[in-house]
């Protein structure tokens, strides 16, 4: 068994920690760093109740190592709201009760997040597609749809990127 | 659920990665983009001592025409091919592939490599490489050799890949003229592996299929080609009575199991009804047609 020493930018700020090699990284985000809003649904890669973006991409933070994350820039959930001010998405989630019991949320968040930022006008055929990786078992996706629709609409106004 | 300890290592190069797979043997297991091998690990189903991680090998990640084949580094993430305006332009077959394998979350970790090194044939690319007749490109301590797709799988979960070698890239033929492919997979929901998929890749003469593969997904214990419904559509036009001889042929020789995806009778029964949509819908896209 082997430890390691790893470096990451964890939103924004960069830790070094040391873990075991079969830590996953939705272990360390939880346990290590304290940060719960990353969730474990399913444990087998399915639900994407514990998405993070790692280097850009959105990953199942389930199914890869911690130590695959060294050198690397991680967002959690608790990122998205700079200075205090909810994300376009948080927003639409909000306006257009896009949750219920808010256990898949924040991996939709991250997400939808990540759909956007590869295309910012997506129709909503695509952002079904875009979500799919991630399971709702209370609002039957159309109330999520419209958040995330609520939110690439706003963002389109102010001219921001994701 | 945690897997069980192994000790880990990143090379930077290939050639370290082989080296640590010749000194460590059988204690070493390669780790792409993890996504079916740490649920394994996380199942105890696989308890490798020893994780050598290629995922920072650099020059591994790549999708490019080269002269008269598309060459996919065995890094490539599966997202990168629903993204390439090559794949989109040449390779309908691929991008059908590409774009109902597991989900867009697990799309963007997934390797194109790790799916076939799996040798799963639940997988979506084995079927998919099959149809289109590719090369795989493997690397060992003593060089570089080429192995024809049809040579790749021998077992289930098992390849003719030596002990040693890493599978570094995958060929796939440039098509022609008068060519179309199709993917079609009936699943679940976005996620599972496929109830059973149908992979076809042909060229037409005419009226006539000059040349035809089809490759067939999770309905035999090693990725295979329906060989049989092949010959029963070559050098035919496409009548439908070639198509339902094509899709009863395939249905009877693939070999699926029963489980909580279906009995025995319904997934022969998708695959011959899965042969003759997905054909057709190739030679609508050989004949200029989209999507």
């Amino acid at each position: 068994m082997s430890q390691h020493e790893i470096t990451i930018t964890i939103n924004g700020e960069t830790q070094t920690h040391k873990v075991e090699a079969r830590t996953l990284l939705v272990h360390f985000i939880r346990e290590q760093l304290g940060l719960t809003g990353t969730h474990i649904g399913c444990d087998t890669t399915s639900c994407g109740a514990c998405t993070v973006s790692l280097d850009g991409e959105v990953v199942k933070s389930c199914t890869v190592f911690a130590v695959q994350a060294d050198g690397g820039v991680l967002e959690t959930v608790e990122g998205l709201a700079a200075g205090g001010v909810l994300h376009p998405l948080q927003e639409g989630f909000w306006e257009k009760h896009g949750l219920q019991c808010g256990f898949c949320t924040p991996g939709m968040l991250m997400s939808a997040r990540s759909l956007l930022a590869r295309n910012p006008r997506p129709s909503e055929t695509e952002i079904r597609h875009g979500i799919s990786g991630n399971l709702c078992r209370c609002t039957g996706y159309n109330k999520i749809v419209e958040a995330i629709q609520y939110a690439a609409d706003k963002m389109a106004g102010a001219g921001k990127g994701a | 659920m945690i897997p069980a300890s192994f000790d880990y290592h990143a090379p930077k190069t290939l050639d370290e990665a082989i080296a640590l797979l010749g000194r460590l043997g059988d204690t070493a297991k390669i780790l792409a983009g993890g996504q079916s091998l740490i649920p394994a690990m996380r199942f105890r189903l696989a308890s490798p001592e020893v994780l050598i991680d290629i995922g920072r090998i650099r020059d591994l990640a790549y999708v490019e025409e080269r002269g008269d084949h598309l060459a996919i580094g065995a890094m490539t993430r599966e997202y990168a091919l629903e993204a390439s305006a090559a794949v989109a332009a040449s390779y309908p077959l691929l991008l059908d592939t590409a774009r109902v394998i597991a989900d867009p979350v697990v799309r963007n970790k997934a390797t194109v490599g790790g799916n076939l090194a799996h040798a799963d044939p639940a997988n979506d690319h084995p079927a998919t490489m099959l149809a289109y007749g590719a090369q795989i490109i493997a690397r060992g301590a003593s060089g570089t050799r080429t192995i024809a797709i049809d040579d790749l799988f021998t077992g289930l979960f098992e390849t003719s890949l030596k002990p040693g070698e890493i599978l570094t890239e995958i060929r796939i033929p440039k098509p022609g003229k008068h060519t179309g492919g199709a993917y079609l997979k009936i699943e679940r929901k976005v996620g599972d592996y496929a109830v059973a998929a149908v992979a076809v890749q042909l060229e037409l003469a005419g009226t006539a299929i000059k040349q035809i593969r089809i490759g067939l997904t999770n309905v035999s214990s090693i990725p295979m080609r329906a060989r049989a419904a092949e010959a029963a559509l070559t050098g035919k036009p496409p009548s439908d009575a070639a198509l339902e001889a094509a899709g009863v042929a395939a249905a009877g020789a693939c070999d699926p199991s029963a489980d909580l995806r279906g009995q025995i009778d319904y997934k022969r029964d998708l695959v011959r009804v899965l042969i003759k949509r997905a054909v057709t819908r190739a030679i609508h896209r050989a004949q200029g047609g989209r999507p």
